[in-house]
């Protein structure tokens, strides 16, 4: 198909547009926002990929998606061979093709970006992997692995382990996976809602991984229920992927409140025990103005899930500007469009409160931009005589994680890094024999496709470890 | 799965319940509980261990019908299945040689008391027990705490089994005996009772420590809603707890964090059928 175009038919392909529910009825439903492109509308962006000989967008992916070919075949109507390429480099490409930070990874770097806008390729990803889950059977081929007689732990069932899970079984090695949680998927499950990541999906690529012989015991947690001495005493090797499951406090007066939540359980009430359906027990608390404290996707996400429970004003208070905002340009865009208020360069100073000790206001603090500080963002400063007070009846703090030390206070001979964090080499191998570690734990919050590059990066070792001590 | 293999009743919607999960039995140390997530979507219900047999894998929970959860967990027949069992959750009680201890439990309160009395007692100090409640029926354990105790003292509202009163009365009164006076004391159960036990003991500067049961999601220390302040300080029971030092706790917040949910819950009490609603044992407050 593509063969016939020519180089001015390519360059004249606008971008596609993601078609999505409308704002207004999205606001209110936990329905899915983007509703995925049709083959048309795939094929068509596809053929706006100018094959690139260097191939500059691949060298964005963590896990080396081979971007230009998958998208070839896409272009020639190829589904099952695009699926074929883009399964073999990712394992979890229906997540990856909606979370993603595209912009800042692939699309970033491809050529086409400067005049009429990237190739659409996280867009692409998610209409391939849509399409692979719904026609498996095209997809069968290709033996079962010899098996190795090798067995491996793997702690957390988060995209790290998952990925982790996925390549080792496709190699032969007996994988146990062990949860903390009655359910898989880490952040996937627990902390990204349903309107961006529906969690069926979750359930097939977790299902997938099962038909690939990999096992999963949820509701064993590594340092409390058994220890990782006792996980490497039984296993050829273990991999540690438990993320960064720890909540960063305001430390302000107030934050003890009825109605003040982390991030952490106002999502995890929603999204993993189901506060958001009638026909489930959970309760949770369902403020008519909410206020939500940080600027990343968890933010994101919690104000989106207010305003989804019916808060009539949903604010994201944040303490620089919009440009430094570390969330997905387009969860920005969505939230804005759903009626989400930005009050920007603000700072909580205190939350306020009744004499029953609910939530009733937020004081807050303007800001502005000084110098950049360590991480290169210009460091908010505060303008004095300045505060103002918001009217809140909940408040989300999603300031951020930090490393649990659940697991690695149990393991003393785990060298970790001054902050927490789990110390590994490029392999991802620790300072244990046999133990290697990735995602979150290693790196601090980072993003699901860095938590798969570490979990495919430490399956090539663990699998170089194990030939070499067999 | 966890199967359940016992399940008895002791006291009007207090049960035992004995479970195997074999990983838990063989973890679990003095002072851990345990978060049941007993049907899909549902909540997540921390209970403490009362007791634990590695060898048969099981292990055994006290547990009080409240809400529609709890009920749900009490209600699992011999032979059918609990769907998550995770743990051994919170920190392991120290245990020390005190010498004189007292143990004060109320309500089911006895029951995450029990495996606490009996480490003591095996640590080498001398037990005496003092169990409240409201009537007669409500006073669990006292025979099994009987078996390590110097002495069961029992007090109960309305008189109608040992003295009439609370257990603070009957605490006050152990205190004042010069040969009794315990060296420490350890008090579970509803928090206004635990707050006056602790109110109690303040002024003599008797070591007194509590395990407190503020509401938990996850157990882990990622969610940060078991919150609780210490010497004002926020900790989070579930992995700095559950016992704390009680002169040290601030219990006003605890109550008040406590009543988060009241309304939530007072209506899925009131959707549940009748026969059911009977059944729930109204929490006081
Ligand atoms: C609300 C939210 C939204 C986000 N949105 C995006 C996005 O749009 N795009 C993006 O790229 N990234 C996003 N991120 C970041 C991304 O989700 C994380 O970087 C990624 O999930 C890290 O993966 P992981 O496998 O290291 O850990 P996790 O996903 O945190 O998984 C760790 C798993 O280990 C389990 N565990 C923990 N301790 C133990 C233990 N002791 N024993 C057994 N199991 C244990 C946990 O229960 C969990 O299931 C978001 C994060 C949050 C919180
Ligand atoms: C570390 C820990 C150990 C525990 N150990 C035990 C145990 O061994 N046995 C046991 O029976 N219970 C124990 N509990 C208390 C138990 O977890 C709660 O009773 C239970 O969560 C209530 O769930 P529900 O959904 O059935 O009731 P809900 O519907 O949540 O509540 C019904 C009513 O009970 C009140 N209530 C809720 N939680 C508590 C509470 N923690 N204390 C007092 N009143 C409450 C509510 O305000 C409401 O009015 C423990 C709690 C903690 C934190
Ligand atoms: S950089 Fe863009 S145009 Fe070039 S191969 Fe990659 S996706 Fe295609
Ligand atoms: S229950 Fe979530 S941190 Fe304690």
């Amino acid at each position: 198909m593509k063969k016939n175009l020519s180089h001015k038919e390519i360059m004249a392909i606008k971008r596609v547009k993601m078609p999505e529910q409308d704002a207004q009825d999205r606001s209110r439903n936990f329905k899915e926002v983007n509703l995925g492109l049709n083959k048309e509308q795939a094929i068509r962006e596809a053929q706006r990929c100018l094959q690139c000989k260097s191939q500059p967008c691949v060298d964005g992916c963590p896990v080396r998606v081979r971007i230009p070919e998958f998208i070839e075949a896409v272009a020639e109507g190829d589904l099952p061979e695009a699926a074929r390429i883009l399964l073999a480099d990712n394992t979890l490409p229906a997540v990856c093709g909606r979370v993603c930070p595209q912009e800042d990874q692939c699309e970033v770097l491809c050529v086409r970006g400067a005049k009429s806008g990237p190739v659409a390729i996280g867009y692409l990803e998610r209409f391939v992997a849509d399409w692979a889950m719904e026609h498996p059977e095209e997809l069968t081929g290709g033996k079962p692995p010899q098996p190795s007689g090798k067995s491996v732990a793997v702690v957390g069932s988060g995209p790290a382990g998952l990925t982790m899970a996925g390549e080792l079984a496709g190699m032969g090695h007996s994988v146990t996976i062990f949860e903390a949680l009655h359910d898989t998927g880490g952040v996937l499950r627990y902390g990204i809602p349903e309107f961006r990541l529906p969690k069926r999906i979750v359930d097939l690529e977790v299902t997938r991984l099962q038909n690939l012989g990999v096992s999963i015991e949820c509701n064993v947690i590594v340092g409390k229920t058994v220890t990782l001495e006792e996980l490497s005493e039984e296993f050829d090797a273990v991999f540690i992927g438990n993320g960064a499951g720890l909540p960063v406090m305001l430390d302000l007066d107030g934050e003890n409140l009825k109605g003040v939540y982390s991030a952490n359980e106002y999502l995890t009430r929603v999204n993993l025990m189901g506060a958001w359906r009638n026909d489930v027990p959970t309760p949770i608390i369902h403020g008519r103005q909410v206020a939500v404290i940080g600027g990343g996707n968890t933010a994101m996400d919690a104000v989106r899930t207010a305003r989804r429970l019916g808060a009539e004003r949903a604010i994201i208070l944040y303490r620089r500007s919009e440009a430094e905002m570390p969330a997905r340009i387009e969860e920005i865009k969505h939230a804005k469009e759903e009626g989400i208020e930005f009050i920007l360069l603000a700072a909580p100073l205190e939350i306020l409160g009744d004499e029953q000790g609910w939530v009733t206001g937020l004081r807050c603090q303007k800001m502005e931009l000084g110098e950049p500080d360590a991480s290169g963002r210009r460091r908010p400063v505060p303008i004095p005589g300045t505060t103002f007070e918001l009217e809140v009846d909940v408040v989300v703090n999603a300031i951020g994680t930090r490393a649990n030390p659940l697991l690695t206070a149990t393991a003393p001979n785990l060298k970790l890094s001054p902050k927490g964090n789990i110390e590994t080499d490029n392999t991802g191998a620790t300072n244990l024999p046999g133990v290697f570690a990735g995602g979150d734990i290693v790196r601090g919050g980072a993003t699901v496709i860095l938590a798969m590059g570490d979990g495919k990066n430490a399956a090539a070792a663990i699998d170089a470890y194990l030939k070499k001590n067999d | 799965m966890f199967e359940v293999l016992q399940n008895d009743t002791l006291a009007p919607n207090v049960h035992r319940l004995v479970i195997r999960a074999p990983r838990i039995a063989k973890a679990r140390k003095s002072g851990q509980f345990v978060i049941i997530h007993p049907e899909k979507g549902g909540e997540r219900i921390p209970l403490t261990i009362a007791d634990a047999d590695p060898q048969a894998g099981t292990i055994t929970l006290f547990v009080q019908a409240v809400g529609p959860s709890t009920l749900k967990i009490v209600g699992t027949p011999v032979g059918d299945s609990l769907q998550d069992i995770a743990g051994p959750l919170g920190k392991e009680t120290e245990i020390e040689r005190w010498g004189k201890v007292a143990c004060v439990g109320g309500g089911v309160g006895t029951a995450v008391l029990y495996p606490l009395a009996k480490a003591l007692a095996d640590a080498g100090n001398e037990v005496t027990t003092i169990i409240g409640g409201r009537a007669k029926p409500f006073i669990i354990l006292a025979d099994a705490l009987a078996e390590f105790s110097r002495e069961v003292l029992i007090t109960t509202e309305d008189g109608s089994l040992g003295k009439q009163g609370f257990v603070t009365n009957a605490l006050q009164e152990l205190i004042d005996d010069p040969e009794l006076c315990p060296q420490a004391i350890f008090a579970v159960g509803p928090v206004p009772m635990m707050r006056a036990v602790c109110e109690l003991t303040r002024p003599y500067g008797i070591k007194t420590i509590v395990s407190l049961n503020p509401i938990m999601i996850d157990g882990t220390g990622m969610c940060g809603g078991c919150r609780v302040k210490i010497d004002n300080e926020t900790k989070f029971a579930c992995v700095d707890g559950p016992e704390f030092d009680g002169h040290q706790v601030d219990f006003a917040l605890l109550m008040d964090r406590l009543t988060m949910y009241r309304e939530q819950e007072a209506k899925l009490v009131g959707e549940l059928p009748p026969e059911l609603q009977k059944k729930i044992i109204k929490v006081k407050k």
